[in-house]
């Protein structure tokens, strides 16, 4: 997994490329997701428009990670899911959990 | 069309044995969602076997044997570990399970594959034996 991390006002983009697997890629995802918290972000945006795939240790990490932000008083928020992305969190009704956004210029107000 | 791997209990095994089904699927003309989904399903069986099956043991073994025969591909994950009972697995889309951070991994196998069946392998771990109907166009056997 390569990822690409950037600032929009005060929204962390963590935009990410290639596989959410175990071990390529869950273990990246937490620490990356972390690091922004314990570095003070309060609005974290992760962009998986690059992610091909995806598996059950990945959605548990980002499931954790949205855990960990919602206890810091955090938002994580994601955009740009592939429809495969986006039919994973359907069938384990995870969409219902996650705010997910088609672009990042509407993710990114919706942060207020 | 057949292909059987014995892989070391590491995760990057997972990589060696999407890429050999990805080779079948070539050969036998099978691709798009249908090729995507199934790897998910043998992604899942897999890193069960490691994770849960041999507790990140590298030493153990993980024997994939893959089928393709008419329309279907058969795919079996044996493991060497204690087994388990799957009835006992909650479903993760009940409200207490959504937000933990594991439990997912058996319901997207069956989700994304026809059948899955678990039985006791040969040597006394998890067999998992999981099957798909495959589409019409994509059939070469």
């Amino acid at each position: 997994m390569k990822q690409q991390i950037r600032d929009a006002g005060d929204v962390r983009i963590i935009s990410l490329s290639g596989k959410i697997t175990i071990g390529a890629g869950d273990v990246m995802l937490r620490e990356l997701i972390n690091e922004s918290l314990e570095a003070g972000s309060t609005k974290v945006l992760l962009d998986l428009g690059g992610i091909t795939a995806i598996d059950s240790s990945g959605i548990g990490e980002m499931v954790a990670s949205y855990t960990s932000a919602k206890n810091r008083g955090a938002q994580l928020k994601l955009v740009n899911l592939s429809k495969k992305i986006n039919d994973i969190l359907q069938v384990t009704q995870l969409i219902t959990v996650f705010d997910v956004f088609d672009n990042e210029a509407e993710a990114v107000q919706s942060f207020g | 069309m057949w292909a059987t791997l014995s892989l070391e209990s590491r995760f990057e095994s997972t990589e060696i044995a999407e890429r050999a089904l990805v080779d079948l699927f070539g050969e036998a003309g099978v691709g798009g969602d249908e090729e995507y989904w199934i790897l998910t399903a043998l992604r899942e069986a897999i890193a069960n076997a490691i994770r849960h099956g041999h507790y990140g043991r590298p030493e153990e073994s993980v024997r994939v044997d893959y089928r393709i025969k008419a329309d279907r591909v058969s795919i079996t994950v044996v493991d060497q570990g204690n087994g388990f009972d799957p009835a006992v697995i909650p479903d993760p889309r009940d409200a207490e399970n959504l937000l933990k951070p594991c439990g997912r991994g058996i319901f997207y196998m069956r989700r994304f594959m026809d059948e899955v069946a678990f039985r006791r392998g040969p040597g006394g771990g998890t067999m998992v034996c999981m099957n798909r109907k495959l589409t019409p166009r994509s059939i070469k056997e």
